[in-house]
């Protein structure tokens, strides 16, 4: 089978000469489709640009990344943006919500770069706000809502798309324990619909609900482990 | 993303921070108003002076006395300047010498101060000439009679008075049949003119017009004349008129070259001419001084695009992640920008029409449709331009710096 995401001997150097920092020293990483993934480390092992790159926010000094069987780390800006719109899903830690946009326009948003047309977009954006429980706060802004309620617009927004991949950067790093649970339970629904999951986290309780997890340090992968509590 | 999409964004951008959107617009819309109407004022001032040029009659041909210049009669004695004479007026009306002269009149200008018990007046034209004069200027009588030839030969001391003249001695009293002193010498008011209006520079009514003969038994003697009026039969033959006057008086001048010339001709042409380039200077000043202010507006909305871009860099960075193409960041700062020079520009339209309703320092602005097109139209590239800038700072935003940005 195809792997989501192969990323061969990616190296992300900041800086020039003697004072450069390697904040990712040579990574190879395979996902899978369908699987559900935590990639932990303490902060500065690399594991957000590691994510960037994944999610073609950030572009690598070396190596190659394919995604979905497709070259991205040589595509232009203008490539990418298709990319970033169809094939990634991304939730972020402060869940990056338009302000003073509700909720529905929100969702409605991605689609709206793609040039779906409005009616379409509106049923697709309300099915995803009903997958994860807010059917009933569509017209909210995002500062009238509780910050799980965001996290989940986030996540619809995410979704709405029908990507790939969905990639999620701390995306509990924000929320209180009964907003974490829900947020962690509906990550487990979308996975068990088929949907590959990439988590990046430093919260074991995240971690544990994801069948396989990989750990970076320095720049590199120092663990690749399945959970062992459950099924891969 | 269809163009319409983008513009509900732009709106709603524009919506978040509606005072600064106002002022921003204002500027612009200020910027414009006063292109339209700074124009229209010197479009209205030039009209002005061609109205009442026009009032003066086109026909009209003024001989003065003296080389080049304005203002040379001092030099008539001193050099071998001829003076202008009555005989130089009466050879003038020859029809077989000159066929396209209607008729001429010399004129001896004054300045003295009229008196009626403690009303005083002093016209800005105090002449004296020939009934032929009143055609010629085209200056007609309201009320009362012109002087006659018998009133000249008589030497009697009856005036024709302007408007001006006329309230400034009598308020609204009918001034005819009354008797006031000018410089002294008692004169009997027997008509009033019509209303001429302002040349721009000289008020056309303040006026005092008695028989040539009275003006210099009493006030002038009999100095050169001032000047000659001619009136040629038609615009059409002003001029042939004119040569005939150069042929009649380099003869009896023993004018050899036209440049040594002891008198001049001006007639409307040459005073249009003067008037209408002097008013084109002053409408283009004018109309610098308000493109300064629309460059200015201009500025304004770069200025206010480019914060707005830093205040919405993370909201750029959240765009960009969920895959908004350039293309889409790009034409929302773009049209967000145009919108705010656009709703300028047609309230400054707005504006320069209302603005025009009023007269400014003494104008009565007509508005030139060009200036309106050109106005606006310049407002709405402002905001293309201007709002460039920042729309493509914006859209060239890498995604993860944006996101980062706080």
């Amino acid at each position: 089978m195809q792997p989501v995401i192969d990323v061969q001997g990616a190296v992300k150097r900041y800086g020039q000469g003697d004072s450069s920092i390697y904040a990712l020293a040579g990574v190879d990483l395979t996902i899978q489709p369908g699987e559900y993934v935590a990639i932990m480390g303490p902060s500065g092992s690399g594991k957000s640009t590691l994510m960037n790159i994944m999610g073609a926010l950030d572009n690598m000094t070396a190596g190659k990344y394919f995604l979905d069987g497709i070259e991205i780390s040589s595509m232009n800006e203008n490539e990418l943006s298709i990319v970033r719109g169809r094939k990634i899903g991304f939730i972020f830690q402060s869940f990056n919500l338009i302000p003073r946009t509700t909720a529905l326009a929100n969702v409605e948003l991605p689609l709206a770069y793609q040039g779906i047309k409005s009616a379409e977009r509106r049923i697709r954006a309300t099915k995803a706000l009903e997958v994860v429980g807010l059917a009933d706060r569509m017209q909210h802004e995002p500062t009238e809502l509780s910050g799980g309620q965001q996290q989940r617009v986030a996540v619809a927004r995410a979704l709405a798309t029908r990507p790939s991949l969905l990639l999620a950067d701390e995306p509990t790093g924000a929320l209180d324990s009964k907003s974490t649970a829900d947020l962690l339970d509906l990550f487990d629904q979308i996975n068990a619909a088929g949907r590959t999951v990439v988590v990046i986290t430093h919260e074991a309780d995240v971690s544990e609900r994801a069948k396989r997890v990989i750990r970076m340090r320095d720049g590199k992968i120092v663990g690749d482990t399945m959970n062992s509590g459950r099924v891969a | 993303m269809s163009i319409l999409e983008i513009i509900r964004f732009a709106f709603r951008g524009l919506s978040i921070n509606r005072l600064r959107t106002f002022l921003t617009t204002l500027g612009i819309m200020i910027g414009v108003m006063s292109v339209i109407v700074l124009i229209a004022v010197g479009n209205g001032s030039s009209k002005a002076v061609q109205q009442s040029l026009d009032r003066l009659g086109t026909n009209s041909i003024q001989v003065r006395s003296g080389g080049g210049g304005f203002g040379t009669r001092a030099r008539s004695v001193a050099n071998n300047t001829k003076p202008l004479t009555v005989a130089d007026t009466v050879a003038l009306i020859d029809p077989v010498q000159a066929p396209d002269i209607k008729q001429a009149a010399p004129v001896m200008n004054a300045n003295a101060t009229c008196v009626n018990g403690t009303s005083t007046s002093t016209p800005s034209t105090f002449s004296g000439s020939w009934p032929s004069y009143f055609e010629a200027s085209n200056t007609s009588i309201a009320k009362g009679v012109y002087f006659s030839n018998d009133d000249v030969t008589q030497a009697r001391r009856v005036a024709v008075i302007g408007n001006t003249t006329a309230t400034e001695l009598f308020g609204t009293d009918n001034p005819i049949g009354q008797t006031i002193r000018c410089g002294g010498i008692p004169f009997t008011i027997i008509g009033t003119t019509t209303i001429k209006g302002s040349t721009g520079f000289q008020d056309g009514d303040s006026l005092f017009l008695a028989p040539i003969t009275a003006v210099q038994n009493s006030l002038t003697g009999y100095q050169p004349l001032s000047s000659i009026i001619v009136e040629a039969k038609s615009a059409k033959t002003t001029d042939a008129a004119q040569a005939e006057i150069q042929t009649i008086l380099d003869a009896r001048h023993k004018v050899k070259t036209s440049s040594s010339r002891d008198y001049r001709l001006f007639n409307q042409a040459t005073l249009l001419a003067t008037s209408s380039s002097s008013s084109k200077v002053f409408t283009v000043l004018l109309g610098v001084v308000a493109g300064i202010s629309l460059l200015v507006g201009g500025i304004g909305i770069t200025n206010i695009m480019l914060v707005t871009v830093v205040e919405r860099t993370r909201e750029i960075g959240i765009r960009k992640a969920i895959g908004a193409p350039k293309r889409a960041i790009l034409s929302q700062f773009l049209i967000e920008a145009t919108i705010l020079s656009l709703v300028g520009g047609a309230l400054g339209v707005i504006g320069g029409f209302v603005g025009s309703h009023f007269q400014i320092v003494g104008v009565k602005p007509v508005i030139v449709p060009s200036s309106v097109f050109l106005a606006f139209g310049v407002s709405v590239l402002i905001g293309l331009f201007f709002g460039g800038y920042p729309a493509s700072r914006a859209a060239s935003l890498r995604p993860i710096e944006a996101l980062r940005y706080e």
